[in-house]
């Protein structure tokens, strides 16, 4: 067989690329896409004064749009077709990496929590990283605990923010009138949240998953509401201002303490820095998050855990082994529940101040979003996810703008491309006599 | 007596709007099971639409007010569909067949992503639009209080009951309207009698859709203000419009939408303006839990 004609066998297997028809559907998608910008990014509305509106066109706007959209369909489908006869692969570079991060996960971990450590010692580091890292690190812990609920258990909470809010206010509230100190008010705030989502849990936790979603929202806007009017006890819109900040084991930090108390920087011999504080703040929430971590994953190796994720894969068959889904999930919740108390406290504590305004609903859907970006029930890509969610912002205005923008198509495109997240990997927790050669990764 | 009768016809009012927007959720529910968390930002869109629309007419020198109504309510309607049929397309539809919640994480994220868009490209601020259709009538005068319906209030409500009769038709005795029963009741037996499913279950979303564009013209008219957000709350009440009057009944849609406007309205009559919208959440969770199939709805059997 010469070169020549293995070349054409080669090509012969190769459908042709049926260029009309892709040129159709892309033309297509255009066309719609220029009819949906037309009246909402086409014709801006803007205020004339005197409460009238005028309007401003950007059809260029519009034609930009549909151009991009025709390129990004052609070449989709293009490669679509391309690709398309070898099969659909399941091999991406994303599930290489998943594969290969679930087979090194010490060595990761323990990499990810000695950079955490170390962190305020590294040379780039400045008070504005650490500041950052604390968000970073609340918002892993609240993926971390809402992953118990959503990620473990299976049950779609859309207003875990409704327990970081009670645990924030339950600390200032604890402050307010009766002087707790932050360590002091830590379990109240965990225990007070667990009750709540015991209170909720136990009359909706029967709701399928759908129904059970709409009403924690609910409940989580009945939160902010009530936050928001009872204005003699919550402090209403203004909030509760001047929490007491965390002292190390009692020792203040501050410039100088009342009568007969060492500060931090007096008792260690130090200058006085306000950094010592901030430094203090992330090392409490870094520890929090690594214990609430470390609750989670020793707890998928007990029954309740097992319990949990076997409620969520079917709930028939575990009722008829003889599992009470009720009580299940009502532990998942309320667990689930005291860890976003927890963080809320410390939240409280951290800003020293807190008002309704921290706990809309936009900050649920994005716990959740790292949440569901990060692969459901992993607890490296919430780690993963809640870095990006919280640092893209800060690349400059343009990102914080589109920043909720990018996370709802973020949103929906992992839902269709990858439903089980970015770098989810799934073992099975068990698995009976010798592992299949197969990829359990679905 | 005249206070009471004014809340009934503001409820009454309210609950057209909401009803109409329930549709939409009632239908998708029915077919393919899954709650259009988005359906609230769609009615934002369209209310968007509509204040376009008019402020195009206006410096188009249209000044004949039906004439612009129906124009409006139609080109509102037209493009508010096409968003519902994209929005189909592109985040439910390669979906099907997904694990259980992922449509509804998928719809979370259309939500986000169509309330920012609007955010971004039309501001965030409110827009206010100038009332159009003044005047009405005063039915009933009693101790310095007039109970009075307005030529507003009396458009929507007449067109709310012109656009259920339609739709009961059409859902009734057209083939479409029977492929979507048909869909809705073995969704796999009717692909196999030569019903196209996908077809199907984009027109509902495209009807509903274009139900809850013209609750957006409504909206727009009624209050003379729009801003991003108003979907949020709008989409939540009339998703427990639907679960109030059972989900997955058409009738029930509109009755609990009616319900729960009247509720809202004799709540911020009689109670407080500020826990309004605590009074649907808390109706909500009481129908979820006490009576989840709804004033009208059908027990929802679990298949294994």
């Amino acid at each position: 067989m010469t070169a020549a004609s293995g070349l054409a066998v080669d090509q012969a297997a190769r459908p042709p690329v049926l260029w009309a028809s892709l040129l159709k559907d892309a033309l297509l998608a255009a066309l719609v896409a220029a009819l949906l910008a037309l009246p909402l990014v086409g014709l801006q509305t803007y205020d004339i004064g005197g409460g009238a509106l005028g309007i401003r066109t950007h059809f260029d706007w519009v034609a930009i749009g549909a151009a991009a959209v025709f390129a990004g369909r052609l070449v989709l489908r293009l490669s679509l077709q391309l690709r398309g006869f070898r099969g659909i692969s399941r091999e991406t570079p994303l599930s290489h990496l998943a594969t290969w991060a679930s087979r090194q996960t010490l060595p990761i971990t323990l990499a990810g929590i000695a950079f955490a450590v170390a962190l305020p010692l590294l040379p780039f580091s400045s008070r504005y990283v650490i500041d950052l890292g604390t968000t970073v690190l609340i918002y892993v812990m609240l993926g971390w605990g809402l992953n118990v609920v959503v990620g473990l258990a299976g049950l779609l909470d859309l207003g875990y923010v409704a327990f970081y809010a009670v645990g924030a206010y339950t600390f200032g509230l604890l402050a307010h009138d009766l002087d707790f100190t932050f360590w002091e008010a830590l379990p109240f705030s965990g225990l007070v949240a667990a009750s709540f989502g015991i209170i909720l849990g136990f009359p909706v936790l029967r709701l399928r998953g759908d129904y059970l979603a709409i009403v924690t929202l609910g409940f989580g806007e009945i939160i902010r509401i009530v936050l928001l009017n009872w204005a003699p006890v919550t402090g209403g819109p203004n909030g509760i201002g001047g929490i007491p900040r965390p002292s190390f084991f009692g020792l203040p930090f501050a410039r100088s303490a009342p009568e007969g108390v060492a500060t931090f920087h007096q008792f260690f011999g130090l200058e006085f820095s306000p950094d010592h504080r901030v430094i203090f703040l992330y090392f409490v929430i870094l520890g929090m998050a690594l214990v609430t971590n470390l609750f989670t994953l020793r707890i998928r190796r007990l029954p309740l855990g097992r319990a949990w994720e076997a409620l969520r894969e079917d709930e028939v068959a575990c009722r008829a082994l003889g599992i009470n889904p009720t009580n299940v999930k009502l532990s998942a919740f309320a667990i689930g529940a005291m860890f976003g108390g927890l963080a809320g406290c410390f939240f409280a504590t951290r800003q020293g101040f807190i008002s309704p305004e921290s706990f809309t609903f936009i900050e649920s859907a994005t716990i959740l979003a790292i949440v569901v970006l990060g692969g459901m029930g992993s607890q490296m890509g919430v780690v993963l996810a809640a870095i990006l969610l919280v640092t893209l912002p800060e690349f400059g205005r343009a990102f914080a703008e589109f920043r909720m923008l990018i996370f709802g198509a973020a949103m929906v495109a992992v839902m269709v491309w990858r439903p089980r997240g970015l770098i989810s990997h799934r073992e099975p927790t068990l698995r009976l006599g010798a592992a299949p050669a197969g990829d359990a990764g679905q | 007596m005249a206070y009471f009768l004014q809340q009934l016809i503001n409820g009454l009012t309210l609950g057209s709007i909401y009803g109409l927007i329930a549709i939409g959720y009632t239908m998708v529910y029915g077919i393919i099971g899954m709650i259009n968390f988005a359906h609230g930002e769609i009615y934002m869109i369209g209310a968007f639409i509509s204040i376009i629309a008019f402020l195009v007419l206006g410096l188009a020198g249209v000044t004949y007010v039906p004439l612009a109504l129906a124009v409006v309510l139609l080109t509102t309607m037209v493009f508010t569909s096409i968003y519902g049929w994209t929005v189909e397309g592109v985040a439910y539809r390669p979906l099907r067949g997904s694990f259980r919640l992922a449509p509804l994480i998928s719809a979370i994220g259309m939500s986000i992503f169509l309330q920012n868009y609007v955010q971004i490209f039309q501001g965030a601020r409110v827009k206010p639009m100038p009332p159009l259709v003044q005047g009405g009538f005063t039915i009933l005068e009693s101790g310095g209080f007039a109970v009075r319906l307005s030529y507003l209030q009396l458009f929507i409500i007449l067109l709310t009951f012109m656009l259920m009769a339609g739709f009961t038709t059409l859902i009734a005795a057209t083939p479409l309207g029977r492929a979507q029963r048909a869909c809705e009741q073995d969704m796999r037996m009717a692909s196999l009698l030569g019903i196209d499913v996908d077809r199907v279950i984009s027109l509902t979303f495209v009807m509903g859709a274009a139900l809850a564009a013209v609750a957006g013209l409504m909206v727009t008219l009624y209050y003379g203000v729009v801003d991003f957000f108003i979907g949020f709350l709008a989409g939540i009440k009339a998703f427990t419009a639907a679960v109030l009057g059972g989900i997955g009944s058409l009738p029930g849609a509109m009755l609990g939408g009616i319900l729960i406007g009247l509720i809202e309205a004799f709540w911020s009559g009689y109670f407080s303006v500020e826990y309004k919208d605590v009074s649907v959440f808390v109706v909500l969770i009481l129908v979820l839990v006490l009576r989840p199939t709804g004033l009208l709805g059908r027990p929802d059997v679990e298949k294994v």
